[in-house]
């Protein structure tokens, strides 16, 4: 759920306008994204799901923050991965080069028969 | 030929995780990479720090193959294996995949597709867990204890976001 959450660009861009902004009310966040109220709260609804922002006590304006850990270990997991498979593929990389010089001299040294 | 930064994860669904990788080489050479054993240990070393002393594969239907790495740090191990299901020469791999000791439910089955264009190989790996919890698990219990290491760049974000909300 986390990680379709994060899928969304909007939903990602909100996600760093509560990062940098603290608690922001739903009518505010609506007008920074130029969208319906009820645009932005389904998205709101998504990232709540997932556990990633949070709603104060303010009933009236709702306001929004983020849940910085649920997020950190999403993101946090997410570039290991990547960065494991990043490393692994370079040196699949300088692997596959090798493989093609020991495959084009071995050609040289031994010419296909006609 | 340089080729630009290729790499590509993404999750497709909530159970699924996908990667995708361009390599500048003709297919026959990457699917022996990903194939054979000798080959396959050159590169697949696990976090850094790790080797690969153990690398087995049994390349047709209903045959296993076995992973095993170690911490040259601290001598600690992980290993993982399973099953193929579908061998297709140079184009298609399906097998099961579990760690030893991973705590998710049930198994993932990996599908790695490998389409040649020019002399540009594209290798897609699909990894299908049994849910999203088991997913998420499984890449942290596969993952993390090796990986502790070397990963500044999120280390650096986290203060920030955790600022945010305090």
């Amino acid at each position: 759920m986390t990680f379709s959450a994060l899928a969304n660009p909007t939903r990602r861009a909100i996600l760093e306008l509560l990062a940098s902004s603290g608690e922001v009310p739903v009518g505010e966040l609506a007008r920074s994204f130029t969208m319906t109220q009820p645009a932005i709260s389904r998205h709101l609804k998504v990232l709540e799901d997932a556990g990633l922002i949070s709603t104060g006590s303010d009933a009236q304006r709702r306001p929004r923050k983020l849940e910085a850990r649920p997020l950190a270990e999403a993101t946090e997991w997410l570039e290991r991965y990547r960065e494991y498979w990043a490393a692994s593929f370079d040196r699949l990389d300088d692997l596959l080069i090798e493989l093609k010089t020991t495959e084009k001299n071995r050609k040289r040294r031994a010419p296909k028969e006609r | 030929m340089f080729l630009p930064d290729s790499f590509k994860l993404s999750t497709p669904s909530d159970c699924e995780i996908q990667v995708t990788r361009d390599f500048d080489a003709p297919r026959r050479l990457v699917f022996d990479a990903f194939t054979k054993p000798e080959l396959v240990r050159r590169w697949l070393l696990g976090p850094p720090g790790w080797t690969m002393p153990l690398c087995e594969i049994d390349l047709r239907v209903g045959g296993a193959y076995r992973y095993a790495w170690r911490s040259e740090k601290d001598g600690s191990q992980m290993a993982m294996g399973g099953v193929f299901r579908e061998v297709v020469r140079l184009e298609r791999l399906v097998a099961t995949e579990k760690f030893d000791d991973a705590w998710y439910p049930g198994e993932a089955v990996d599908t790695t597709v490998f389409e040649e264009m020019r002399d540009i190989t594209r290798m897609t790996m699909t990894i299908l867990y049994e849910s999203q919890e088991a997913r998420d698990t499984a890449r942290r219990s596969g993952m993390e204890r090796g990986m502790v290491a070397g990963y500044n760049r999120l280390e650096a974000l986290l203060p920030t976001l955790a600022g945010a909300t305090t």
